[in-house]
Order: structure tokens, then sequence, then C-alpha cells
């Protein structure tokens, strides 16, 4: 058992239990000092901002949205290994596999792609484990979160959702989703 | 203009009037609705509503639309009569008040001394005290015809606390007429032309504001829509503009109780330590700024009243009732007392 005058912490003050003087029965005089206390917070700077005219800039290890990589030619890297999937806690991640053909060779990397990459965005804990077990580079979590959605369907995002843009065909949405990362490297 | 024997130039007058005055308060109590919000925003750090018009101006416009356009559901066990009853008369007697405040100078048009006043009766603070008296049973017939429980302990609370309220509120009242000896709104302003009442009656004053507080029903003293406890109180049961009546009562009774402090005990539509009459300007230009100073007033005691709101929490109920009857009666007696000898001995 705890000792009567121990303290849990630094700040613990010890409650004043005199009774209270004419002065203080008053309370007039404690609600002026409480009205100009609020009164202060009248005239702060704001706590909340015009959220969608306004963001806020997220840190730089905030972990986001997956984001499926290409290489400077515009290749998928994924090989569909499914390093992410056996690494994700929440099991969010799915894939199947296919075999790139010839001809193919300017789309994927390797000879093994994913034919369906999916992330149900509802499961996801963003722990970017994904990130960390890719031996290819091919997903990293990005500064943006999952939008709003109407459906559970919604927030199951596949492939089409999660690649990155092309940067032969879209340089600069390119720049933009890969972000931070560009001048990282 | 004279017909049958009636002037009715003066109906006229008196009927612009009315509008105008009714159609104020209206405005004024949407836009304290949106007041109420961004100060309540702004004294706990956050922005408040801006989304509908630039800096959430149309705010209450998408309030009272969205009021009407919500369902209106009249509960099976509530006695219907009574219970369409309730909200109409807390918002008639809530526009019924301003009927007798002295809202500017008096000004001229062709010839014809128009007062901006609608009635300037010798009783004129009385009849505002019997019409506050009777905002008791917009409550009370609400919280009792919506047969639920909360309601009904809403009521009663509203009840006794605003009977309890109204003894202290008069006694204070009793000290200020003292010193004016005329129960005339008109002759209250013109007596403070040398000096607002506030000067010689300060903690009648307090006790009035204190009253006044609990009569609009504003925190601290918001007991009978306490949400917390009663889960909104007397107007739980209501949806729709029925609700919307209640709340815009509120405000209503909120502007016009700034309105009566001002004259009352700030000198009206006096502004101080100048001669405006001295000024040599136009009758009506002089009645418009006049209209401004007092509305200038009110507004600051709106805001006032939310700067408390906003800041003190609600009183236990013993609390309330302890507050009523040992502090403020014996306070404002003792006010009263007081005041009377010092008149008496000043007019010997």
């Amino acid at each position: 058992m705890r000792s009567r005058d121990m303290q849990l912490t630094q700040r613990a003050k010890q409650v004043d239990r005199r009774p209270m003087t004419a002065w203080e029965k008053l309370y007039l005089p404690s609600i002026l000092k409480g009205m100009f206390i609020t009164l202060g917070h009248f005239f702060k700077k704001k706590a909340t901002i015009k959220y969608p005219e306004e963001k806020r800039t997220f840190s730089k290890v905030f972990r986001g949205l997956q984001i499926l990589n290409r290489d400077e030619e515009g290749r998928e890297r994924c090989t569909a290994c499914g390093l992410c999937a056996v690494a994700c806690p929440a099991e969010a991640i799915t894939m199947e596999a296919a075999e790139r053909q010839p001809g193919e060779e300017h789309l994927y990397k390797e000879e093994k792609y994913a034919a369906k990459y999916e992330i149900n965005m509802l499961r996801c804990i963003f722990c970017g484990y994904c990130e960390e077990a890719c031996p290819k580079d091919a997903i990293y979590l990005s500064q943006t979160f999952a939008p709003a959605n109407y459906g559970r369907k919604g927030f199951i995002y596949k492939k089409d959702d999660l690649l990155i843009p092309n940067p032969k065909e879209d340089p600069d949405g390119y720049q933009k989703a890969l972000g931070e990362r560009a001048v990282k490297k | 203009m004279y017909l049958l024997a009636i002037d009715w130039y003066f109906i006229l007058e008196k009927a612009i009037l009315v509008a105008f005055i009714v159609s104020l308060s209206m405005l004024v109590a949407m836009y304290a609705t949106y007041a109420e919000r961004k100060i309540a925003a702004f004294l706990q750090d956050r922005i408040g509503p801006n989304r509908a018009g630039p800096w959430g101006l149309l705010q209450p416009l998408a309030d009272g639309g969205k009021l009407f356009f919500k369902e209106e559901i009249i509960p099976l066990a509530s006695s219907k009569f009574l219970f369409v009853l309730g909200p109409v008369l807390a918002m008639i007697t809530a526009l019924l008040t301003s009927a007798v405040i002295p809202w500017s100078h008096s000004f001229s048009v062709g010839g014809r001394e128009v007062a901006m006043q609608i009635a300037d009766i010798n009783i004129g603070i009385l009849y505002i005290f019997g019409v506050v008296s009777l905002g008791v049973y917009g409550i009370m017939i609400g919280g009792w015809a919506s047969n639920n429980k909360f309601s009904l302990l809403a009521a009663i609370r509203g009840a006794s606390q605003m009977v309890s309220y109204e003894l202290p509120m008069g006694l204070a009242l009793i000290a200020l007429l003292m010193l004016v000896g005329d129960l005339r709104m008109s002759s209250i302003v013109a007596n403070q032309a040398g000096g607002w009442h506030i000067i010689y009656q300060p903690l009648g004053f307090l006790i009035f504001f204190i009253c006044a507080l609990a009569e609009c029903n504003r925190t601290p003293f918001d007991l009978p829509e306490a949400e917390n406890e009663l889960n909104f109180g007397y107007h739980q049961e209501y949806s729709s503009m029925k609700l919307g009546f209640y709340l815009f009562a509120e405000y209503i009774n909120m502007f016009i109780s700034g309105v009566v402090m001002s004259t009352l005990y700030f000198g009206g539509y006096d502004i101080p330590f100048v001669h405006e009459a001295g000024w040599g300007l136009d009758s009506w230009l002089l009645s418009l700024i006049g209209f401004g100073v007092l509305m200038t007033k009110a507004a600051l005691f709106i805001f006032l009243f939310m700067w408390i709101r906003w800041t003190i929490p609600r009183f236990r109920y013993d609390q309330l009732m302890n507050l009523g009857w040992k502090k403020l009666i014996p306070l404002a007696l003792i006010n009263m007392v007081v005041t009377a000898a010092v008149v008496l001995w000043l007019k010997k």
C-alpha cells in the first residue's frame, strides 16, 4: 500500500482545507478571475484550422496511404512475393501473382508481377511493416490518408488506386506522389 | 388625418414601429445564436461556424431553414392543445416586453413628433415585470404538456427558479424607483441625463443582473434545460419550429433584458459625458444615433451573458435556491432600506 504522503507526480499540490474566508465566500472575485481567463482565450491563436482550405503538414515519419512504386522507366516493381502480406499484422493485403509474358517487359520489372493487389484500408493499421518487409522497394507509405467513403467497398483499394503515376506519362504526378522520398534519395 | 375621430397617422406610425421592433427582435435573436456559437468557439480556442456564407454569416438562416423542414412530432401521450400553446406563449411573452421600451429620442416628421416608443404607459416597468413573469407559463405548460418526467421536472425547476428570482429583482428595482419617483420608462431614462443609475445603485444593478440571468434561463442558472441531467429539460419532446420558438424566445429574452438593463441602469439611449441634444443635428439623425447607442449597450450585455455562459458552470439546485432566498433577497432588502434612508435624508 502506498503511504499517504507519497506523491505520484511532481505537480501534486497539497489541497488547502481551511474554511473559506468571507472574501472567498463572496465568489465574485473568483468568478471575475475565471472570466478574464476565458477572455484571454478569446484573443488567443486558435487551436483549430479551416480544414479543407488549410492543411497541417504531417511529420516526416508520418505513415499514410500505401503506394505501389514503379522504377524510373515506369515499370512496376512489385514481384508479388507476398512478404508484405505475411508481415501485415492486420491481414489487410491480398494479391495474386502472374507471369510476365513476352512483350510486357516495359510494364513489369521482373518475370513475376502482381496481377491483383488489394489493401483493405479498414483493416490497415498503417504500421508500415509492409514497407519494411518489401525487398524490391515496391511499396511505401505516403503522406496522405485514406479519404472518407460512403461504402465499405470503397475502402478496398485495388492496384489502380495504389499504383504511383507513370513517370514517363505523368512525371509531375510521379514526383508529387514520391514527395519527400524523392528528396531523400 | 382625423377620420371617425381617430388619428390615423398615429395608428400608422405605431404600426410601423411595432413591425420594426418585432422584426428587429427577431433579427437580433437570429444573430445572437450565431454570436453565441462564435463566442463559445473563440473562448474555447476554436473558429466556430464558418461554412455558410462569408465567416458563416448565413448560419442562422441555415439553422432556421433546417428547423422549418424538420419533422414535427407531437407525442401521443401529450395534451395537444397545451403542447402547441407552450412555445406560442414563450414567443409571445418574449416579444411583448419590447412594447414599453424607449428606443431613442423622438423625432419630427412634417411637424409631427414621433416617439421611438410604442407605448409610454405610466406603469411601464411594472408592465415589463408582468409580462416577464408570464413567460414562465411557456416553460411550465410546455414541460407539463409533454407528459415526460424530465420535462416535468424541468418545468417545476424553471417555475420555482423564476418565482424565486423575481423577488430580489423586484426589490432591487424598488430601490431604483425611489430615485426616479416614476414608473414610466421615459422618465427613468430622462432621470439619468445627469448620471447613470449604475453610479447610485451598483449593488442594485448586480442583484438585478444576476436575477436577469436567472430569468433568461442562462448559465449558471440554466437548470430548466440542464442538458446533462434532464436531457434538455422542458423542450425535450419538441421538434421542428416549435423547438425553434423556444430557443428563439430565449434569445429574444436575452436581447430584451439587455435593453431593459441598459435603460434602467445605463442611461438608455444616452451617450455618456456629452450633451448630444446641443449638437444642432436633425432630430431624425439624433434619434438614429440614440438608437445605435442603445443597441451597442444591449449588444455588450448580450456579449456579457455569453461570456458568463461559457465561463461559469451550472449551479446545483440547492445552491440556486440558497443564493436566491438567503443571499440575494436580504441583500436587496438592505439595498432598498439604505436607498430609502438616503433619499429621505437628502430630501429633508
